[in-house]
């Protein structure tokens, strides 16, 4: 499954779906990468609103994610973890390592202009 | 009751199958949300570790029950290498691959039972079991959760 992302000014939202199996992941990934120096983003959002379970490999995958992006020269903000989801992610033992994240794609958007500006 | 549910394990995206029928199957036996996602990435963890470790595999879902206590079982199955050494790969942060080492205490500690049983050379069965809270304990969840 393709995952859509959508240009925003300075940024890069990637919408994420319910049924995301692992190589839509590591695909979505090479997209963000390849994207952020077609576009010159200064942030990209992933949007995981969708998502039902964020098992250890999704987490792995988003953190080598949020760390290539940075490579590149811009940040990574993870946007709408669902409380069961967040809670589930607890009890398997996962962080997000420095990874940013914020309710929605809103205030997302707001913890990257902010770090902008700061 | 429908009978338990058998996936083949294989790919990734049945991976994505397995925990999807985990959570329609435990659904309407009444668990909660946060239940439901423990229950869908346990199974994820599990189905993981046949695609990563033995190649393939199959995972049963079905419900169980034990006296008033409902609950649902998992049974992960593969006939690959094994685990030679149980009780490290049940220990966080250890990993014979390149993953976070959490999978299998993980689901432990997601799940309310949990069994494995390995042997080198022949394949690995982990049994999981999480039961229903009783309906006391069991808050209002609202509708469109």
């Amino acid at each position: 499954m393709r995952v859509p992302i959508l240009k925003q000014g300075d940024y890069l939202i990637a919408s994420v779906q319910d049924s995301l199996a692992d190589a839509d992941l590591l695909q979505l990934s090479e997209n963000l990468l390849t994207q952020v120096g077609l576009f010159h983003s200064r942030g990209v959002i992933v949007d995981v609103t969708a998502l039902d379970v964020m098992d250890s490999f999704a987490c792995r995958a988003l953190r080598s994610l949020a760390s290539a992006i940075r490579f590149r020269g811009a940040e990574t903000v993870i946007v709408g973890i669902q409380p069961e989801v967040a809670f589930a992610m607890v009890q398997l033992g996962l962080d997000l390592a420095g990874i940013r994240t914020a309710l929605d794609v809103e205030e997302g958007l707001e913890l990257l202009g902010n770090g902008k500006d700061g | 009751m429908a009978g338990e549910l058998r996936i083949s394990v294989r790919t990734d995206a049945d991976i994505v199958t397995a925990r999807q029928k985990g959570r329609v199957l435990a659904e309407p036996l009444g668990f909660r949300g946060s239940d439901l996602a423990l229950i869908a990435t346990a199974i994820s963890e599990v189905a993981r570790n046949i695609v990563v470790y033995a190649g393939c595999g199959e995972i049963i879902l079905d419900v169980v029950r034990d006296g008033e206590r409902e609950g649902i079982v998992v049974i992960a199955r593969d006939e690959g290498p094994g685990i030679a050494d149980v009780e490290k790969a049940m220990q966080d942060g250890y990993s014979t691959s390149k993953s976070l080492g959490l999978g299998l205490p993980g689901a432990k500690r997601m799940m309310d039972e949990f069994e494995i049983v390995s042997a080198v050379g022949k394949g690995t069965t982990i049994t999981m079991r999480k039961w229903r809270r009783s309906h006391e304990d069991r808050p209002y969840r609202p509708a469109g959760t």
